[in-house]
């Protein structure tokens, strides 16, 4: 029973860890986007406000998948071994 | 004239003890529920108090309930800088809220086009609820914007709005266009309307969520280096948080101050992107000459 909850916990932080390889994409992306607004905004200085405001909306808009794997990530640290801690403990149980 | 002078200020006065009293009333109502606990934890919004509804029980969360305090704030705030306009003898007040509200008009016209142009106040008070939400934080309250039942709440408007206009040519056109480019494309694009809502609301809510997540953690970590380095010293130079002053304070101000005032911003920026780019402005437009051409063909039959 010891053996299975350790299991459920490593392998709970296991995932999370993994999830949250999702963020080399945003990384990836953000910095792409930054990249070409310094050149525009070096190309064309007075746009910098607009070169600016667009860069913005463009890396939260990159920035979501990372948060969707932020979000699982979440969910296995703090929700997930809960929730399958009880299912075995019921499981058990219900065996005998 | 001094008299009047006398009771506007005592009205200002109070317009501003009301702004003021919600967030008291939110820090009150958290020390006072506060169940006193050593360390740090992460824990999602705590149950206040639940009402017995015959389908199933309603929590009332600090989520939902600092939200109402942000909502209570910000009306007072808008009745006390509106208070006392006047064409004669503009206040420095009143030449702030000239300026916002011509800067959101600005931004919504820029953004939507001529026909959204009444929009302005409705992506201005999103911006602004978001914005005091977010930034509840300051005061050591939850915030609402980290709770995805709140912001799942607004991204739902939004879907509804912009399937509202949507359907401004009708519900064929509406279908119709679900099956572009190509027709075997149907269930992407099904799927696409469906992950607008979604992604808006996790951005918001993830991006409030993993700040304050990002801060505990920091925060526990200086917690246990501070011991670690510290730990050994005799007496009250021991128990000192040497490393806890001002390192979290950095972190604060980027993702409280800024990551909440630019999530509002995006927020509001999607909203009013979505709402424009789904409405078929040129199909309606065609509708509408249609129709009153038909409309013109009749009385001229009459």
């Amino acid at each position: 029973m010891e053996l299975a909850i350790g299991i459920i916990l490593g392998l709970c932080a296991l995932g999370a860890g993994m999830a949250m390889i999702a963020g080399i994409g945003p990384g990836i992306g953000e910095g792409n986007a930054v990249a070409s607004a310094c050149e525009a905004i070096g190309r064309q200085p007075e746009c910098r406000g607009a070169v600016t405001t667009t860069m913005l909306m463009g890396c939260a808009v990159a920035e979501t998948t990372g948060l969707y794997a932020f979000v699982i990530a979440f969910l296995l640290l703090f929700v997930a071994p809960g929730r399958f801690v009880n299912i075995l403990v019921d499981t058990m149980s219900s065996l005998g | 004239m001094k008299s009047k002078e006398r009771s506007f200020r005592i009205v200002d006065a109070l317009l501003l003890i009301l702004t003021l009293l919600p967030f008291l009333c939110g820090i009150l109502l958290y020390v006072l529920f506060e169940p006193s606990s050593e360390g740090i934890e992460i824990t999602g919004a705590r149950i206040y108090f639940t009402i017995n509804m015959p389908l199933q029980n309603l929590p009332i969360t600090e989520s939902q309930v600092n939200s109402w305090l942000v909502i209570v704030a910000v009306f007072f705030l808008c009745l006390y800088l509106t208070h006392g306009l006047s064409a004669e003898h503009p206040t420095r007040r009143q030449h702030f809220v000239e300026l916002a509200i011509e800067k959101s008009e600005n931004l919504v016209l820029e953004n939507m086009g001529e026909y959204f142009k009444d929009f302005a106040p409705f992506v201005a008070s999103i911006m602004l609820l978001s914005v005091c939400s977010s930034l509840l934080t300051l005061i050591g309250l939850y915030p609402p914007t980290s709770d995805l039942n709140v912001v799942g709440g607004w991204a739902l408007l939004v879907f509804i709005l912009i399937t509202y206009y949507k359907f401004k040519c009708g519900p064929v056109h509406y279908l119709k266009s679900f099956g572009e480019p190509v027709a075997f494309l149907a269930p992407l694009n099904v799927i696409s309307e469906v992950a607008t809502p979604v992604s808006m609301a996790f951005r918001h809510y993830g991006n409030v969520l993993s700040g304050t997540v990002i801060s505990v953690i920091v925060a526990a970590g200086l917690q246990g280096l501070t011991k670690l380095v510290f730990g050994n010293l005799p007496g009250f130079i021991g128990k000192f948080p040497f490393l806890q002053i001002g390192i979290p304070a950095v972190l604060s101000v980027y993702f409280d101050l800024f990551s909440g005032c630019l999530q509002a911003f995006i927020f509001a920026m999607l909203t009013m992107l979505y709402i424009a780019t789904g409405f078929p402005e040129d199909d309606y437009k065609e509708k509408l000459k249609k129709k009153n051409a038909k409309l013109k063909l009749q009385e001229s039959t009459n």
